[in-house]
């Protein structure tokens, strides 16, 4: 079976003035359809920048991609142009963002930027879109759904900001939900209500999921498989349980060492 | 399902509240007492302006050179018939001022939207795109910078001849580079906000991003500058005036009122005062509202 996405030898680089720093160097991932990968690595490793580099969102007077490819369901994203990439954006694969904070627009309800997606994708009007937002605010776990509709990003909380940002993610049922450290920005408790909502709507959409964090206790709760990057290369790629139980790199292992216990750490038990 | 219970805490952070809705903008403003009395001042000069025709009690045309350079009415040669006397042609200065807050507030007011069109959009397309747009832009708003405005609107009418619109038009392109400057720093720094990213994460087009996203995010700041520029406009508008090049001579304004009166400012000041005083308050009203409508909409500043 081809997997949903295929990134093979993916180089991007950033051209700042006389230095140039590889980002990237010849990443490869692969997605079926219906999984989660996760994409774990330090910051700097690279793993912002590949998760970018999919919907080509990355700066574009530093940024290059120098070569590889990326293709989804076959068709080769690096080089489809704006207009292409326009409407794969939002509408096959959404995309959503590490801060909840400045992710949404302070000046518009929050319904209107759901709808958002709607409208250019499908041609919606704001009113025929209203019922499909709710619908979304309702899934994504939002209480009161019409009523939080109507009100501006500074009037909810930050864990319900992530929610509002899930449910502008997934109004247009995209087939890829590429979620760029979702839960670094909230607290540890709404962490966990994040990742299961996330799990909960994988399953009843069939929807795959390109996770990237730098939280191990996050990969062991969702991932099917990790991708561990270091300075912008793969160093390891396996099924999640493997990489708890024997971690092939040495990186893998002190990455996985760094994660914060309550209890002294022991052994490395996690069941998975 | 159970990821629904906790959002408690939904509601009340108001900490960082980005927006204040008009209803408590209009209660801070309330409260800053100079700001109400340049609000009540202009309020009069915007009603002056509307209903000339029936506020002025004579034609501001009509000469009268049996009755010319009659003090005002407290003065023991002065009459109630000119309130604030007549010139040196015997026209009602006191008509006169209210024909002339007419073309002071359309120059005004035409002008500075012109320039804040202008400058906006210069400001959003050199700020948004960057690159070599962004250096062309700014470099022409260096030129424009360097160049003294009033200089050019001379030689524009100079050459063009005076009309009121081609002052309005000189003076609105004079004025966009404050504009232009202003908003392309705010986007500067907006359009790394992630909200742009997750706009163009949606497939949301740049053109759209710029006149949804980004132009909302900037009028605060457009419509503080506007206020200032409303200012200066009828100064420079009162300057061409004064030196012959504004608007035609048939039709009163500040700026003319004030040239007519300087040869007579030893003998009969209230020619020149009066007009003087009216651009004065004006300008000084609309720079104290400009700054307390600012400082009622800035969330940063919010007083409870």
């Amino acid at each position: 079976m081809t997997p949903l996405l295929r990134i093979s030898d993916l180089t991007v680089d950033f051209e700042l003035g006389h230095q140039t720093a590889h980002a990237v160097r010849g990443v490869s991932l692969d997605i079926a359809e219906g999984e989660t990968l996760a994409v774990v690595g330090e910051s700097g490793s690279g793993k912002t920048v590949t998760a970018l580099s999919i919907l080509q969102l990355n700066p574009v007077p530093p940024c290059v991609y120098r070569s590889g490819s990326i293709t989804f369901d076959g068709r080769e994203l690096l080089s489809l142009g704006q207009r292409g990439l326009r409407s794969v954006r939002g509408d096959q694969i959404a995309m959503i963002f590490q801060d909840p904070m400045t992710s949404l627009n302070p000046l518009k309800k929050v319904g209107i930027q759901i709808g958002e997606a709607l409208r250019l994708h499908r041609g919606t009007s704001r009113r025929d879109g209203r019922p499909a937002v709710i619908e979304a605010l309702a899934e994504a776990g939002v209480p009161r759904p019409e009523q939080r509709a109507d009100q501006y990003p500074h009037e909810l909380s930050g864990g319900l900001r992530q929610r509002v940002m899930i449910a502008m993610a997934l109004v247009t049922r995209p087939r890829l939900l590429i979620a760029d450290e979702p839960t670094t920005a909230l607290d540890v408790t709404v962490q966990a209500q994040i990742l299961e909502l996330l799990v909960d709507l994988q399953q009843r959409h069939h929807m795959a999921i390109l996770l990237i964090t730098h939280d191990f206790g996050v990969v062991a709760d969702v991932a099917d498989r990790v991708t561990v990057m270091k300075s912008g290369e793969v160093v390891e790629e396996s099924d999640v349980g493997p990489i708890f139980a024997a971690p092939g790199h040495d990186y893998t292992r002190r990455l996985h060492a760094a994660t914060p216990r309550l209890a002294p750490a022991a052994t490395t038990e996690v069941d998975g | 399902m159970a990821t629904v219970s906790i959002t408690t805490t939904a509601d009340g952070d108001s900490t960082t509240t980005t927006r204040r809705t008009g209803h408590s903008a209009w209660r801070a403003l309330r409260r800053n007492r100079w700001g109400m009395a340049a609000l009540s001042f202009l309020g009069l000069v915007v009603i002056a302006a509307l209903l000339a025709p029936m506020l002025a009690p004579h034609d501001p045309q009509t000469q009268d050179l049996l009755g010319r350079l009659a003090p005002p009415f407290w003065d023991a040669d002065g009459s109630a018939a000119h309130l604030l006397g007549t010139d040196h042609l015997g026209r009602d200065v006191l008509s006169r001022l209210i024909y002339g807050s007419r073309v002071s507030l359309l120059v005004g007011v035409c002008a500075a939207l012109l320039a804040g069109v202008l400058g906006a959009t210069v400001g959003l397309v050199a700020g948004y795109y960057g690159g070599w747009a962004d250096r062309i832009l700014m470099r022409l708003a260096d030129v424009q910078l360097a160049f003294p405005s009033i200089l050019l609107a001379l030689a524009v009418v100079a050459f063009l001849g005076n009309g009121l619109w081609i002052v309005i038009i000189v003076l609105g392109i004079t004025g966009w580079v404050a504009y232009a400057r202003v908003v392309r720093s705010e986007v500067l720094s907006l359009k790394t906000r992630e909200f742009v990213t997750e706009a163009r994460a949606i497939g949301v087009g740049d053109r759209t991003i710029i006149t949804r996203h980004l132009l909302r995010n900037v009028t605060a700041p457009i419509a503080t500058i506007g206020t200032l520029q409303v200012a200066s406009v009828i100064v420079a508008e009162s300057a061409l005036s004064f030196l012959g090049l504004g608007v035609p001579a048939s039709v009163p304004t500040w700026g003319s009122m004030l040239a007519d009166g300087q040869l007579y400012l030893g003998t009969s000041w209230w020619i020149a005062v009066f007009p003087g005083l009216a651009l004065m308050l004006t300008s000084l009203s609309i720079n104290i509202t400009g700054d307390a409508i600012r400082d009622a909409t800035d969330p940063k500043a919010y007083r409870g």
